[in-house]
């Protein structure tokens, strides 16, 4: 820097300056900015709710509790919602010490984590709040795989496939002798407990040698670009992908082959990969804080429902959703699924 | 350089033809090497312009006022990245303000003052294996200790509780780069100094630390780059994801960009994508301009010594 010349110095500086003013200029009127909202909440008392509402977990609900949120706050300005995403296992972590008032799980609570919760005194409401359809999804070019059994994919996911099953004629005999390439959600979300649980039979087991990311997005390329590609991921991510992946549709319990879609996955016929998420509210909360009573409320709220749909999941049958709604004013606490997985259980059997 | 600049080896007496040999290979060696680290250069380049083109691309047009302005929302055209940005700032105000003392502090300490024995070395192996541990591990011992034990100082998942998680990560970097600065002061100013019959606090003040000074600017700047771009810790602790009030004080729940970014990237819908791109720019811009501050001190403070 020393023996540069003045003129190119002179340049940097400059630029450097021009950049520092930007910055100062976004620093100096953003406070100014939040300032102004915070003067705008307190003058506008309308609701007459105020506090705050800790929700934490699971990120496949994560986007229905910032749908939840926005609209909510707007109505309610003087309360805080605030959200944050440390995965189903990590939310129940926090919630059983008691530092959240919600929790969002994409499967239901396990054994373990009641004990904790337990210990800590801490009891719960379970809220399903709407239906994900795990889809299963191969590249375009894909013209053989049209429909699975649930036992096929357990056939290519089984720990046992690990290294074994590599081609798609092991699966079925009248398919290509072409390359198999998986691709799926990584060992540490609630959508590969339950996927490997539905498939396999076995909760978290799977081979290991498949493309896992905890970025569905990734899932989606790399289907996408492999001509011998299968993978799964939520419903929403086939609706934001449907012209560049191809749906297999999977064989039910009545031997029919259904595609994931909104009437299938809500009328329970597309199963077994259809499935229920969650979230847990502190009974004590729900008790003491009127804020997180009209939270939880406001997502029960039919006139609500749209939200669960424009983010891309799918909404409770009515008849799901009046055995939810009286379960949360009767705060009838525990899990219906007593730390067992979600897996072939009818939740209006359960309710 | 091209070899045809080179100057042409000297004839040589036919007795030293080994040596004439020699040169040329030796000559061919410098051009081959010279061919290499431009090349380092140049993949280097294009790497970090196919980055930059790619996410100018997707997310400049997402840059604008209302993009910076508002808080996140469901609606990817709607939602911005004020409540991000501000708690980034926030964070990175907190961090440099604990770890620049303490860091140059100890610096300071082990290089000038502590006497070379069992303990200082103990001390020294021990800080250096801290700058390689992963940062989760440093998001989980904040979680216990910061958020935790602490909470009624920090105020539990704050702000304050994910400045002291970075200051842990960033605090090995910052005192191995100041004791190396401070260890290129030859070692003649000190004798010089001492020789005048200045105490060793008038010598590091008035001759050592002026002339390392840039040096530990520029390392507690690098440092602080790498903090501003650190997630894992964060989300550990408990930083938040959907949080639409800025930070009031240092008791305040956050959320940083990397974290905001890293929740749009894995959103199905498109069009987070193009926020996620958006992100990374303001990202970007906060760190050049961290940057450059660093560089505008760095000539500033070379000029006066």
């Amino acid at each position: 820097m020393t023996f540069s010349s003045r003129k190119h110095r002179v340049s940097t500086q400059l630029t450097v300056i021009a950049l520092t003013l930007a910055l100062a200029a976004c620093g100096s009127s953003t406070p100014t900015d939040g300032a102004d909202s915070a003067a705008g909440e307190d003058a506008a008392t309308e609701g007459g709710l105020s506090g705050e509402v800790l929700v934490d977990g699971s990120s496949t609900v994560f986007p229905i509790s910032e749908a939840m949120a926005e609209e909510f706050m707007a109505e309610n300005p003087d309360v805080r919602v605030t959200v944050g995403v440390s995965g189903s296992g990590g939310g129940f972590e926090k919630f059983c010490a008691g530092e959240t008032d919600i929790s969002n799980a994409s499967r239901p609570i396990k054994a373990d984590e009641m004990e904790l919760c337990e210990e800590a005194g801490i009891e719960y409401v379970e809220v399903p709040v709407a239906f994900d359809g795990l889809s299963v999804v191969v590249n375009p070019e894909n013209d053989w795989a049209t429909c699975l059994k649930p036992e096929e994919l357990g056939k290519m996911w089984e720990p046992a496939a690990e290294g074994q099953v590599t081609k798609w004629n092991q699966i079925r005999d009248d398919f290509p002798d072409s390359d198999l390439a998986l691709f799926g959600a990584g060992t540490d979300s609630g959508t590969y407990d339950y996927f490997t649980d539905a498939v396999t039979g076995e909760e978290g087991e799977s081979r290991g040698d498949y493309t896992a990311s905890e970025d569905d997005n990734v899932t989606v390329q790399g289907v996408e670009s492999d001509a011998g590609a299968l993978g799964f991921f939520g419903f929403a991510y086939y609706e934001e992908n449907k012209d560049s992946l191809k749906i297999v549709e999977i064989e039910n319990s009545d031997g029919d082959c259904v595609t994931p879609s909104v009437e299938t996955i809500a009328d329970g016929s597309y199963n077994p990969l259809a499935r229920p998420i969650f979230f847990y509210v502190k009974k004590e909360a729900l008790e003491t804080k009127p804020e997180v009573a009209a939270f939880v409320n406001y997502h029960l709220d039919l006139a609500n429902e749209y939200l669960i749909e424009e983010v891309g999941y799918v909404a409770l049958p009515a008849d799901i959703h009046e055995r939810v709604v009286a379960r949360v004013e009767e705060m009838t606490t525990g899990s219906i699924f007593e730390g067992e997985s979600s897996v072939g259980v009818k939740l209006s059997d359960k309710l | 350089m091209t070899p045809s600049n080179l100057p042409k080896p000297p004839e040589l007496a036919s007795d030293a033809s080994e040596f004439n040999i020699n040169l040329s290979k030796r000559y061919r060696l410098d051009a081959v090497f010279a061919t290499l680290t431009w090349l380092a250069v140049v993949i280097a380049i294009a790497i970090l312009a196919t980055l930059l083109s790619d996410v100018l691309g997707d997310g400049l047009g997402r840059v604008n006022w209302q993009f910076l302005s508002t808080f996140p929302s469901r609606n990817a055209e709607r939602a911005g990245i004020l409540s991000a940005l501000g708690g980034t700032i926030w964070l990175m105000i907190t961090v440099a303000i604990i770890a620049f003392p303490l860091g140059v502090g100890s610096g300071i300490y082990l290089e000038e003052f502590a006497e070379d024995n069992k303990l200082t070395q103990i001390i020294e192996i021990n800080i250096n294996n801290l700058a390689g541990v992963p940062s989760i591990i440093y998001g989980l011992l904040g979680l216990q200790i910061f958020v935790r034990l602490m909470e009624p100082l920090t105020g539990g998942r704050s702000i304050l509780s994910g400045a002291l998680t970075l200051v842990l990560l960033i605090l090995p970097i910052i005192i191995v780069s100041t004791r190396e600065s401070l260890r290129a002061v030859p070692d003649s100013l000190r004798f010089a100094g001492f020789a005048l019959g200045a105490t060793r606090w008038q010598v590091i003040w008035e001759q050592i630390l002026p002339i390392a000074f840039p040096g530990i600017l520029t390392g507690t700047i690098l440092a602080l780059s790498r903090a501003i771009g650190e997630t894992a810790p964060l989300i550990m602790i408990g930083a938040l994801t959907f949080i639409t009030f800025l930070p009031e004080n240092l008791q305040s729940p956050f959320v940083v960009l990397p974290i905001q970014i890293y929740n749009w990237i894995s959103r199905p819908q498109a069009g987070f994508h193009e926020n996620a791109a958006g992100g990374i720019i303001v990202l970007l811009a906060v760190l050049l301009v961290m940057n450059s501050f660093a560089v505008v001190l760095r000539n500033k403070l070379q000029r006066r010594v």
